[in-house]
């Protein structure tokens, strides 16, 4: 490169030569071209648009021509490092593309190994079924009612016109806890529930209670010690067992399908006068010819037994505060374990309540 | 019940042309639930008839046994033609028969070739001990009528002509009605009751087997004292004597025993079950010439014992009511006779006992004695108060019709039936109840057809006043009342609404109308039932399963858990009937339940596992409790009686436990599992508290049963101090040995009800600032002793109100920071509200962080 100018001659500063200029641009641009990587273009770009390239030096050199011909050296120079510049610019966009669309390339994963999946989490479906039932209820207005697990005697039998002779009251339904003086037992329905929300709520009242329930049956593939009910209770005015046919089919018609129904059966609880059985239309086969003959969810019956309901009885009422004169009400009972076994075509009631992670887990976190 | 339909069909006269099913379904639809419906003798097909054994050869074979050869008429249709007449010439057929109890010339029942008895076993003409045999001589076994397998049938002399139908004259076939009886309906416990429900379903004629009429005497049958006229309002004898005991009991009788579901014994004993059946009244029959002095009736007096008729001798207690003579209990009242007085194979003399007794003193005798009888069933559900005279007319006709001897004149009639009051019901009570069109005229209808009589306030003019039967001489039913008498054999109709129920079953259940209700507008869930599902979704969201799991403990789960003896957990809640032994207890912590759940799920080889349970324990104050009330229930209970309810059930506060065992399962495992599951545990619990707008605050604790160097107390803020509501970190490695959990197992466990009642209702926004960020990072060397959290709560302290967030990265103790001392690196970040922080700004708070920490633990700085 050159030095000081100290060999003064204004039109023989060789590097603002014209040719000179041009040739250094087209080397520029060249070089450019040629450049195949971002690493390349780097050095490119020192050498031929850094602070000590030649176009950068003949730059410097522009002060030391007479103030004439400045101007034009200027020009020059400047056009030449702009088009380096532009051209250097453009190769870079080139190759970034070119180098992100080899990343894309190189980077491919097997995306079916995917070692690194989240543990899965889930809930039991016990949980999401009384959930479930309760949001459709909630969705009507009433209200989720709950209460005490381990219960007085009071309020699980005789509140409820079971009388102390009741067979229900045996031992051999019903864990009572010791001292049976206490008069405390492992409630056997969820039905005092009903009788805390007469006995505490405002009237009328609508109010769901699913929850856990004790009788003292040994564990096998259709009992268990404990398991789960839902109870729903309306008392108001002017109630009938029309609304509770309304009730239980919409009921029916959420959680199994706009074809299902149910039907009732004379039956007897005595909380309940008159008491139903209720069947709810088989959501399979419908109950129709020919799919009922073989269907294997309500083993060709058409109907699957669901639950208990009934009138409530006005001595409950009387018990529970309420003037039977004015108001009446109805309740239901479903067992939520048959109920999802029999959604679900679970075989064995102990899959559920053993615990067993697989068992939770193929249900996630809804049912 | 057992209800065969051909019995029915006695006193319903229903159309020929339904069918059992048909039958069955209507009703159930009355409220006689359908429990099985079988065809006894289906299975029968083909050629079966009487046969009168010709000849008898009997032969003995190499094989050591003996049969017989046998010609047997069949009757014309079925005798070979004589020409051709079996191998030897002789007329009727030749079978080979094992049997030995018969003769030639008795009645026999043949299978024919082509017949096919009860389990598939086809009859054919096959050579067998040297002979052709042409059809074989069946047992009640081989035809399904009983166990009796050893002795062939042998028929009456006259009873039938050889080649009459078996089948019918044995009474083979029929259909069987089984239904679950309701413990209101405890008359349908009767033919009687079946039948009159079939009439009422097809609305076709009842003829009521109680309908005969009593002819007896005003002079007593065997004599009787009721000292307890409460538990046996009546007691009536009549007896027969000159009975020939070795009568035997006829062929129709013992099916109907049968297939009602009963053995057949002996003629008495058959007649007064039969009776049962028939009526719904239990008998019991005393064998005259056992009996010594009157019959009393009385309870129970100390010490006294009686051998019941099943063999089993019973101690008496103070309440069982007895039947009695001059030398001890004779029977358990209702329940079940005694032995020393049974009728036996020699008796010829019957004393026959048709009483009522109380429901109640009856049912607690039977489940006393755990002795439950087909007598005590009905005497618990409720007789007819009516039959006993009926019952023991019937008894006796069918003794002396059957086995002999004569009804003696006179009858013990020992207390009386009251009359039954009316109930007064709205007339359109049913409609108002059920929801169903129901008019006044079709509700009468549905209640005469019940039995009931009713007064519709025309009762001057009407037919029921003529009666005098039925209002009783109650004044008449004034406009829209009407005034019931429920019939007796129905003591479970007591109230308006078991006469709404009546009315509802005979217009029919399914003509109940489908409305949907209105419900006021409700409030949604509550907060704590919100709050509890967000438990839920938050921990299956971060990786945990939720299972279920039974509450029953025991003390040896207490012990393992290494629960001292003062714990408070100790004081659990018993079961005084529990269903193991080993588990009296309710849980008063989820750890057992739990890690029951844990460990099997570690042997079924998932050893891997994250669970958790959200539970009610179960904490009384002290156990054995105060005795909780036993209230009234003609009234609502005062909030005194209620508050005294509520303190009496124990607390039961929901509880969530979660369980961390083995390796999280996953290469993107959260920052936290590096450091073990105890800090999983640990940061499960802080998680939960988040969900629910809770910071918790994290300190070392000791508590069983946990590792006493990984145990932490989880705290949340409280009305003043903090309040602990669980604890977290890794078990004691005994407890991980007694449960059988993998190494390193961590468990947590919190009130979720002080976490619900202690979350924000409202969270308030935030206010954040829009200016960058600072950041500065500071490494700290401690003691090992010193917690982490201590630490970051004296940098927050030392940092001020500039520091916007603080996080520990990285916890070091090795080579490069000396012995005792950890190196615990934080990220701290800064930002202020107003302005771009300054270098020397963010320099300032990150020394004075450092500064607290050195000055309140000995921090120092790591190099």
């Amino acid at each position: 490169m050159s030095g000081p100018n100290t060999d003064y001659d204004p039109v023989e500063v060789t590097p603002l030569h014209a040719d000179e200029v041009d040739r250094r641009r087209d080397e520029a641009l060249a070089a450019i071209a040629a450049a195949t990587s971002l690493d390349a273009l780097k050095q490119v770009r020192l050498a031929h648009a850094g602070d000590r390239s030649p176009l950068a030096l003949a730059n410097r050199e522009i002060g030391s021509l007479p103030p004439q011909a400045r101007k034009q050296a200027g020009m020059r120079v400047g056009q030449a490092r702009s088009e380096v510049r532009s051209a250097l610019d453009r190769r870079l966009a080139e190759l970034e593309a070119a180098a992100e669309e080899q990343m894309l390339v190189d980077e491919v994963v097997d995306v079916t190994a995917t070692l690194g999946d989240p543990p899965p989490g889930s809930r039991h479906p016990l949980t999401t079924l009384q959930e479930r039932i309760g949001d459709m209820f909630v969705a009507m207005g009433w209200e989720i009612a709950e209460g005490p697990e381990v219960e007085a005697e009071w309020l699980n039998f005789d509140a409820l016109n079971l009388g102390p002779d009741h067979p229900a009251r045996s031992m051999q339904d019903t864990f009572f806890l010791d001292p049976p003086e206490a008069h405390l037992l492992l409630r056997t329905h969820t039905s005092p529930v009903q009788a805390r929300a007469l006995l505490t709520r405002p009237l009328p009242v609508y109010v769901l209670a699913p929850g856990r329930v004790f009788r003292t049956d040994e564990p096998d593939a259709t009992h268990s010690p404990v398991f789960h009910q839902v109870e729903g209770l309306a008392v108001d005015r002017g109630i009938t067992m029309a609304h509770l046919k309304g009730t239980l089919d919409h009921f029916a018609r959420s959680m199994f399908g706009a074809d299902v129904d149910t039907r009732f059966r004379p039956s007897y609880f005595p909380f309940t006068e008159p008491s139903a059985e209720v069947d709810l239309r088989c959501f399979v086969c419908l109950a129709r010819p020919p799919a009922v003959d073989s269907c294997r969810t309500c083993k060709g019956e058409g109907w699957i037994e669901w639950g208990g309901c009934g009138v409530v009885n006005p001595r409950v009422l009387i018990a529970c505060g309420v003037d039977p004169e004015e108001f009446t009400g109805f309740a239901f009972g479903m067992g939520i374990d048959r109920t999802l076994m029999f959604r679900h075509g679970i075989e064995d009631v102990r899959d559920m309540a053993e615990g067993d992670v697989r068992f939770t887990r193929a249900f996630g976190v809804d049912v | 019940m057992r209800a065969p339909v051909s019995w029915i069909r006695d006193y319903a006269a229903l159309p020929a042309d339904v069918a059992p099913a048909q039958l069955a379904a209507r009703l159930t639809g009355l409220g006689l639930k359908l429990e099985a419906l079988s065809t006894p003798g289906a299975d029968l097909t083909g050629p079966l008839v009487v046969g009168r054994v010709l000849a008898r050869d009997k032969e003995e074979h190499r094989n050591g046994k003996a049969i017989n050869w046998c010609r047997v008429d069949v009757g014309p249709e079925h005798n070979p033609p004589a020409v051709e007449s079996g191998e030897d010439g002789a007329a009727g057929r030749g079978i080979v028969c094992g049997a030995h109890n018969f003769d030639t010339g008795d009645l026999v029942v043949v299978a024919l070739p082509g017949a096919v008895l009860p389990g598939g076993f086809t009859i054919s003409a096959r050579k067998t001990y040297g002979h052709v045999s042409d059809g074989m001589i069946c047992s009640a076994a081989e035809l399904g009528l009983g166990d009796d397998a050893a002795e062939i049938i042998v028929l009456t002399p006259g009873e039938a002509e050889p080649g009459d139908d078996a089948a019918a004259l044995l009474h083979i076939r029929d259909h069987v009605i089984e239904m679950e009886i309701n413990p209101d309906r405890a008359y349908a416990l009767s033919l009687r009751g079946v039948a009159r429900d079939a009439a009422l379903g097809y609305r076709v004629p009842f003829s009521d087997p109680a309908g005969l009429a009593v002819q007896a005497g005003d002079d007593g049958s065997y004599p009787v004292q009721v000292t307890d006229p409460d538990a046996c309002p009546l007691f009536v004898t009549r007896t027969v004597t000159g009975f020939d005991p070795t009568a035997p009991t006829p062929r129709w009788l013992a099916r109907r025993l049968q297939l009602a579901g009963m053995r057949p014994i002996s003629l008495a004993v058959d007649v007064t079950n039969y009776v049962m059946l028939e009526l719904g009244q239990p008998i019991h029959g005393y064998d005259r010439d056992r009996l010594r002095g009157a019959i009393v009736v009385r309870r129970a007096q100390p010490g006294e014992t009686l051998r019941t008729l099943d063999g089993q001798d019973r101690r008496l207690d103070d309440e069982d009511l007895l039947i009695t003579d001059d030398r001890g209990p004779i029977g358990l009242a209702g329940v079940m006779g005694g032995e020393s007085t049974e009728i036996s194979p020699a008796t010829t003399a019957v004393v026959i006992e048709a009483a009522a007794f109380d429901p109640v003193t009856t049912a607690r005798a039977a489940r006393r004695h755990k002795l439950v009888s087909e007598a005590s069933r009905r005497f618990e559900r409720g007789v007819d108060p009516c039959l006993p005279p009926v019952a023991a007319q019937r008894v006796a006709d069918l003794l002396v019709a059957l086995g002999g001897g004569r009804t003696e004149p006179g009858m013990t009639v020992v207390g009386s039936v009251p009359p039954r009051s009316p109930i007064a019901i709205s007339a359109d009570l049913p409609a108002r109840v059920t929801g169903i069109d129901v008019d006044v005229p079709t509700t009468v209808e549905a209640l005469r057809d019940v039995g009931c009589a009713v007064d519709d306030g025309s009762a001057e003019t009407g037919d029921t006043a003529d009666t005098g039967r039925d209002t009783g001489g109650h004044p008449a039913a004034p406009a829209g009342i009407l005034k019931v008498t429920p019939p007796s054999w129905r003591s479970d109709v007591t109230d308006p609404y078991d006469l709404v129920e009546e009315v509802a079953r005979v217009v029919g259940y399914d003509r109940v109308p489908s409305v949907l209700p209105t419900a006021p507008a409700g409030r949604g869930l509550t907060t704590a039932q919100r709050l509890r599902r967000r438990v839920g979704s938050g921990l299956a969201g971060a990786g945990f399963t939720e299972v279920v799991a039974y509450p029953f403990v025991g003390d040896a789960d207490l012990d393992a858990l290494g629960l001292p003896a003062d714990d408070p957990r100790r004081t659990a809640a018993r079961v005084a009937n529990p269903l193991s032994e080993r588990e009296p207890l309710l849980h008063t912590t989820l750890a057992p339940a739990l890690l029951k759940v844990l460990a099997r799920n570690v042997g079924r080889g998932f050893p891997d596992s994250r669970l958790f349970l959200l539970a009610r324990v179960f904490r009384p104050d002290a156990w054995p409790p105060p005795p909780a009330p036993v209230l009234p229930v003609d009234r609502a209970p005062t909030a005194a009686e209620l508050a005294a309810l509520d303190a009496a059930v124990p607390h039961q506060p929901y509880h969530l436990a979660v369980v961390v065992s083995g390796h999280p399962g996953t290469s993107a495992a959260p920052v936290g599992a590096q450091a073990g599951q105890w800090a999983e545990a640990v940061g499960a619990v802080r998680e939960v508290a988040r969900l629910l707008g809770l910071q918790a605050t994290v300190a070392a604790d000791v508590a069983a049963p946990w590792h006493p160097g990984r145990c932490a107390s989880i705290a949340i803020p409280g009305t003043g101090d903090e309040v602990v509501v669980g604890h977290a970190g890794e078990l004691h490695p005994r407890v991980c040995r007694s449960f059988g959990l993998p190494e390193r197992t961590a468990y947590a466990e919190v009130d979720v009800d002080r976490l619900v009642a202690a979350a924000p209702e409202v969270r308030p926004a935030p206010v954040f600032s829009t200016m960058p960020v600072a950041k500065a990072d500071v490494a700290l060397v401690v003691d090992t002793a010193v917690p982490a959290g201590d630490v970051e709560a004296a940098l927050r302290q030392g940092a001020g109100p500039l520091l916007e967030s603080i996080r520990l990265f990285d916890v070091y103790t090795g080579e490069q920071v000396p012995s005792g001392r950890k190196s615990l690196a934080y990220a701290l970040r800064f930002r202020a509200p107003d302005r771009t922080l300054t270098d020397d700004e963010v320099a300032a708070a990150r020394q004075a962080a450092v500064a607290a920490a050195a000055e309140q633990l000995g921090a120092t700085l790591r190099d």
